[in-house]
């Protein structure tokens, strides 16, 4: 073959790979949802909630500090995460996690000096080990609210990081904008963080929206939910001194609460002060 | 002993000429670096991470520079015909076999000791702080650990016909191990009659390599094991790799060395 056949045939296939290549690009781009999706997730499609479910349960393998059940052990992991700052009745959690039991043999017995038999929980801002994990899972698969949730909670109130859990919470609400947790939890730091009750006001109120949104599409949110935003509403009237208000809240709260005596007293004592109060001092 | 540590330099100068250290040094540092490199909502003292992925990579580095070399020694010699000249000499093939055991096992040592003292300054560097008798222990149990799985690979080489089925069959077995050694009672426990009887008496018989990963040790920030701790299960790596050496020995004394 002479030469220039050769640098012919040769742009010849670069033009027909070229054309094939404008004719695919679109194509492609409609295949990853118009670019919008990661490349994580065009290849992993649907399989990625199990990896982002797995490290979500990564970053609970570090709270724990590796004393965590595998799936060989008698007890299940936690259903609920004590990542989230849940508080416990003393002795529950290590009850919970008292999975190993004793050793069923001298090679068990042996072999647990090579396992972590303690079990803490990260502290002392050791618990920035976790995020790591969360952040990863919440890049596979950003529906899973709690990552974001639970994020957000140890870079505030731990890490002292609000403008970045702040952002986190707002990337979360991008991809999840149902989502009432998150819009909880972002008053819950313009409330206790930034002291900004406006803000923390209007963003509790739009979660409410969203709380009661879901109810009536029959998508059966949580009702601990509607308690926890209606309870931190409340509290948030009542040291406005929308007492009116704050009484409203709580008997939303106390709906649903497994625990409702102690709201009813609440909303006694605010009923009381409501009635004592010289007309003209109840805020607006 | 002059001739077995004779044939196990000759083995030690084997894994310096050949690629494979290099290129498995080089990932786990540049993977290590990466995810060092990585800033989580702008901390930079995020650590345990790194020290996951890094051990991670020096295990498996470290397993499979045990697996690869000790998988080539003899069928090596025996491919070239330079097994016959050695075994001219005055060596004996129990000395060729312990030569070359020792010399995989020093060599996987000095990788180790390569990848040891990487990650203690990546670590270092950003805990500031070097907890070098909890290094030391993980280093310690992971060689002896591969000392049995050397042992392990040189018997595979005997009886396996190529070296590379020999590698992944071992590397299966090993990492089998690894995952569901130390829990194969429980699942004995939750089989019926026969087959419960024989996933149990597998759990007696496999050496328990789990039991030299130290790594969430060393990650979680929890302390020391009992050096009595290291000391037995040293005595054990020892004994299985005994084992196994005599067993590759009873092999090797009356197999025939021509192709």
């Amino acid at each position: 073959m002479k030469r220039l056949t050769s640098c012919l045939v040769l742009l010849l296939l670069f033009a027909a790979c070229f054309s094939v290549g404008t004719l695919l690009q679109p194509q492609a781009a409609a295949w990853s949802q118009h670019g919008q999706d990661s490349v994580v997730q065009v290849l992993l499609g649907d399989g990625r909630w199990l990896l982002a479910n797995h490290f979500f349960t990564k970053a609970d393998v570090y709270f724990h500090s590796g004393y965590y059940p595998t799936i060989f052990d008698r007890k299940n992991p936690h259903q609920e995460s004590h990542m989230a700052g849940h508080t416990h009745e003393a002795g529950d959690h290590d009850d919970e996690l008292d999975f190993m039991g004793p050793p069923r043999d001298w090679i068990e017995r042996f072999g647990r000096h090579a396992m972590i038999t303690k079990h803490t929980h990260l502290e002392n801002g050791q618990e920035r080990e976790i995020l790591p994990w969360l952040k990863i899972a919440a890049d596979i698969d950003p529906h899973i609210v709690e990552t974001y949730t639970v994020a957000a909670y140890w870079l505030a109130n731990q890490l002292h990081k609000v403008p970045e859990a702040e952002q986190f919470l707002r990337e979360g609400l991008r991809a999840n904008p149902d989502s009432y947790e998150i819009l909880f939890s972002l008053g819950r730091l313009y409330y206790e963080n930034d002291h900004d009750s406006v803000r923390a006001r209007n963003v509790w109120q739009l979660a409410l929206r969203r709380w009661k949104d879901q109810e009536a599409a029959g998508r059966n949110p949580e009702k601990f939910g509607l308690e926890e935003i209606s309870v931190n509403l409340a509290r948030l009237e009542e040291n406005e001194r929308h007492l009116a208000k704050a009484i409203q809240y709580f008997e939303q709260a106390k709906a649903v609460s497994p625990a409702p005596q102690n709201l009813a007293q609440q909303i006694e004592d605010l009923k009381r002060q409501l009635a004592s109060a010289p007309p003209g001092t109840q805020a607006p | 002993m002059n001739t077995v540590f004779a044939l196990s330099g000759v083995v030690i100068k084997e894994l310096y000429r050949r690629k494979d250290f290099y290129v498995l040094f080089v990932l786990t540092a540049l993977i290590t670096l990466m995810v060092g490199s990585v800033r989580f909502f702008d901390d930079d003292k995020i650590i345990r991470i790194v020290k996951e992925a890094s051990l991670l990579l020096i295990w498996i580095s470290a397993l499979v520079i045990a697996v690869g070399t000790a998988a080539r020694q003899i069928p090596a010699e025996r491919e070239n015909r330079t097994i016959f000249p050695l075994l001219a000499k005055p060596v004996t093939r129990a000395q060729v076999l312990l030569g070359k055991f020792a010399g995989c096992w020093f060599a996987v040592g000095l990788t180790l000791v390569v990848f040891y003292l990487f990650f203690g300054v990546v670590i270092g560097s950003r805990e500031h702080h070097w907890p070098l008798a909890n290094y030391f222990q993980v280093m310690w149990l992971q060689w002896s650990m591969l000392g049995i799985v050397t042992a392990l690979v040189l018997f595979g080489s005997l009886v396996f016909a190529a070296p590379s089925s020999n590698s992944t069959i071992c590397l299966i077995l090993v990492i089998g191990i690894l995952l569901l050694g130390g829990y194969l009672n429980r699942v004995a426990a939750q089989q019926p009659g026969p087959l419960g009887a024989l996933i149990y008496g597998i759990y007696f018989v496999i050496p328990h390599l789990e039991w030299y990963d130290l790594r969430k040790f060393v990650q979680y920030d929890q302390g020391l094991v009992p050096w009595s701790y290291c000391l037995l299960a040293t005595l054990y790596a020892a004994l299985y790799a005994a084992l196994l050496l005599f067993a590759a020995w009873l092999v090797f004394r009356r197999k025939a060395l021509n192709l």
